[in-house]
């Protein structure tokens, strides 16, 4: 049995939004009141029992929480080993985790009293989840995002501004999701008395990446509750994408006290190990600072950020939550890395096996779950956090296999 | 006493403020950077800043990221660039200073960057993205070396915190005029001027004004309550005609420019 120990990260981070030597704040002066106005009313929020009933009810009815936890028969078959059971974020509305920090963040934005929202966004994921949250309370909303990612995810650009939400493309440096959030920044330094800044993932100044993480960890409490229930324990092993780190964080959180739970990270590895081709600060890289945070990042000898690759939007990030170097650093998480055609080939087979088409960033989790699974007996059981549908990823997909879409 | 403290510690005995020009290093590459700071300082720049480009400028205005993107696109190296300052600095009379992101300094080294800004003869560094709160080693290295390690302090911050980052500041204080990215822009904050007067009462160090100004009418009405005004991407937009309009007519505009704005300081 798995006995709650690790008291230490129930601690992190601390008052100046430290895990262990990671984190912090580097941030242009300008933004110093604002975040620490946003980490107050965050305290005091967290203490309202109104507050938590309020975004309690919007993830049950709106969103439509629990997701559930799918057992993946055939796909175990295939793989002949551990069972394989899906955390379904797939299914909340929006189709992924993403809309979970949304809410939360936007009750905080009216509290605040604030009425314009920003947000950056990569995938496209986070910025219909921002979108959606601010048609849903009357918020105007205006999203940045990279050229490169507003050409491989059309469907979701066409989403937010179906919900209202302005889209402003970012023509600067590697047009991704880094861009984005340089921009979104930029945009904040100007805006910062009337607006807030949605950061859609762990990442960035504190108290960002707290209440990211606070906000996404209803998966993995869900997922602690659901396997008690399912199959009267807890998993031996419990995978997740990891692009900022949003999913993983939410996911692992609530595990992190169960030591005999094994915790895996996958960051996306691109084409191979060579610079610029693929994403993995926590595998390649090494501890620096990145948008106003200490942690794993890849950079050159000067501290320039560098280029990176992956065919998943939301994996296409040079930076990683400072949490999750904290987790590596402690041991408690494993960081691997999976290619774009292993996580292509995931992506086939659970569509084929199970009806299910995972969004590009959840097949890398899957891609390194069946590896696992090949590997270990049939009596131990593996939870992959399925972020999101790929849906959003059909045309892009198409490209890479050189066919037509539609 | 750094350098920064003698030179304004000689400008006020003579009630006189200072003009604070900003170079981007490498733009288009370093011997024109050398060749401006040059320039600027013979047209009566009293200190330069020197900004070395960085790939996520948060803090930046267009005008400025787009000069930190030519000169990193052209491959400028950080040692590069401080080689070029140890070649300039002991032949112009006003001190310099880097203005860097604090993710090249950590990359670099805390003590490496600090020792090699003493050795090329630079005076102090502003890190823009560098918080009091995160600051505590880094001014260590800076007081160890009489270097000044510059803090900002904005429109967005309260009255008991700018207190707070005047006790921490050296050299001198970087007050910055708007909420908002560097660039120019035709009106300042009404209340400018009353911000920044009440701030200079509280503190013996000099404030300097940034951010926004670039006509001498900017530099008229700013002047008489500040130390030192600081103009950064009047500077870089003239300095990126050099590769169309050719070095000689862009030095030559860069120098007159800088000419007008000190002759509005008097
Ligand atoms: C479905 C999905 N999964 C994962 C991610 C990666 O983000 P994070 O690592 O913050 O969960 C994204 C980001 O856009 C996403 O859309």
């Amino acid at each position: 049995m798995s006995t709650p120990s690790d008291q230490s990260s129930a601690q992190v981070p601390d008052a100046a939004g430290r895990f262990g030597d990671f984190g912090g704040r580097y941030v242009p002066e300008t933004l110093v009141h604002a975040l620490d106005l946003l980490a107050q009313e965050y305290e005091t929020a967290r203490g309202d029992a109104n507050f938590q009933a309020e975004l309690d009810e919007l993830l049950k009815n709106y969103v439509g929480r629990p997701s559930p936890l799918t057992f993946a028969r055939r796909l175990t078959e295939h793989c002949s080993g551990a069972e394989i059971w899906l955390k379904r974020e797939d299914l909340n509305h929006t189709g992924a985790h993403k809309i979970n920090n949304t809410l939360g963040q936007a009750l905080l934005t009216m509290r605040m009293g604030k009425k314009r929202v920003i947000a950056e966004t990569g995938a496209g994921q986070h910025g219909v989840a921002t979108a959606t949250a601010c048609a849903h309370f009357g918020l105007e909303c205006i999203v940045y995002m990279g050229e490169e990612d507003i050409r491989r995810q059309a469907p979701n650009v066409f989403s937010m501004k179906l919900l209202g939400a302005e889209v402003r493309p970012v023509t600067s440096g590697s047009r991704t999701l880094r861009d984005a959030i340089n921009e979104a920044m930029r945009d904040w330094m100007g805006s910062v008395e009337s607006t807030h800044y949605i950061l859609g993932s762990v990442v960035g100044p504190h108290p960002f990446p707290q209440i990211v993480r606070d906000f996404q960890s209803v998966i993995g409490r869900e997922t602690v509750e659901q396997c008690r229930t399912q199959f009267k324990g807890l998993p031996e092993l419990v995978v997740a994408c990891v692009g900022g780190g949003s999913n993983a964080a939410g996911m692992f959180y609530p595990f992190i006290e169960h030591q005999d739970v094994a915790l895996v990270g996958v960051e996306a590895g691109g084409r191979g190990n060579e610079p610029g081709q693929h994403a993995s600060p926590l595998t390649y890289g090494r501890p620096g600072v990145l948008h106003g945070s200490f942690s794993y990042v890849m950079q050159d000898e000067d501290g320039q950020t560098c280029d990176v690759h992956s065919m998943s939007a939301g994996l296409d990030y040079p930076g990683v939550g400072p949490e999750h170097s904290y987790w590596k650093s402690t041991g408690r998480v494993s960081y691997t890395s999976c290619t774009d055609d292993e996580a292509m080939h995931a992506f086939d087979t659970l569509a084929r096996l199970e009806g299910i088409l995972p969004a590009l960033e959840s097949s890398h989790a899957l891609a390194q779950a069946m590896q696992l699974a090949g590997k270990r007996s049939t009596d131990e059981r593996i939870v992959v956090c399925l972020s999101g549908r790929g849906d959003k990823d059909a045309s892009e997909i198409a490209r890479l296999k050189g066919e037509s879409f539609g | 006493m750094s350098a920064i403290d003698q030179l304004f510690t000689e400008l006020r005995s003579k009630n006189r403020k200072a003009l604070m020009p900003f170079v981007t290093a490498g733009d288009p590459d370093l011997d024109f950077t050398s060749a401006v700071i040059q320039k600027m300082v013979g047209s009566g720049a009293s200190l330069v800043e020197v900004g070395i480009p960085y790939s996520d400028p948060i803090a930046d205005g267009p005008v400025i990221q787009a000069s930190y993107t030519r000169a990193l696109e052209n491959n400028v190296k950080l040692a590069e660039i401080l080689n070029m300052l140890g070649t300039v600095a002991p032949q112009v009379s006003a001190p310099l200073v880097t203005m860097v992101s604090y993710a090249i300094i950590y990359r670099h080294g805390l003590e490496k960057y600090a020792d090699e800004l003493v050795q090329r003869g630079v005076s102090g560094m502003i890190v823009p993205d560098l918080p009091v709160e995160e600051s505590s080693r880094l001014s260590e290295e800076c007081r160890a070396r009489d270097l000044s390690l510059v803090q900002l302090v904005t429109p967005t911050t309260p009255p008991d915190r700018a207190l707070r980052i005047t006790e921490t500041s050296s050299g001198f204080l970087y007050y910055v005029s708007v909420a908002g990215i560097t660039g120019e822009r035709t009106e300042l904050p009404a209340d400018l001027v009353e911000r920044v007067a009440w701030l200079r009462e509280q503190t013996p160090l000099p404030v300097c004004i940034g951010f926004g100004i670039s006509q001498p009418e900017h530099v008229r009405l700013l002047f008489p309550v500040a130390d030192g005004l600081i103009v950064g991407s009047a500077i870089v937009r003239r300095v990126a005609k050099a590769v169309d309009s050719g070095r000689e007519k862009t030095l030559d505009e860069v120098g007159k420019y800088v000419a007008s704005l000190v002759a509005a300081l008097k």
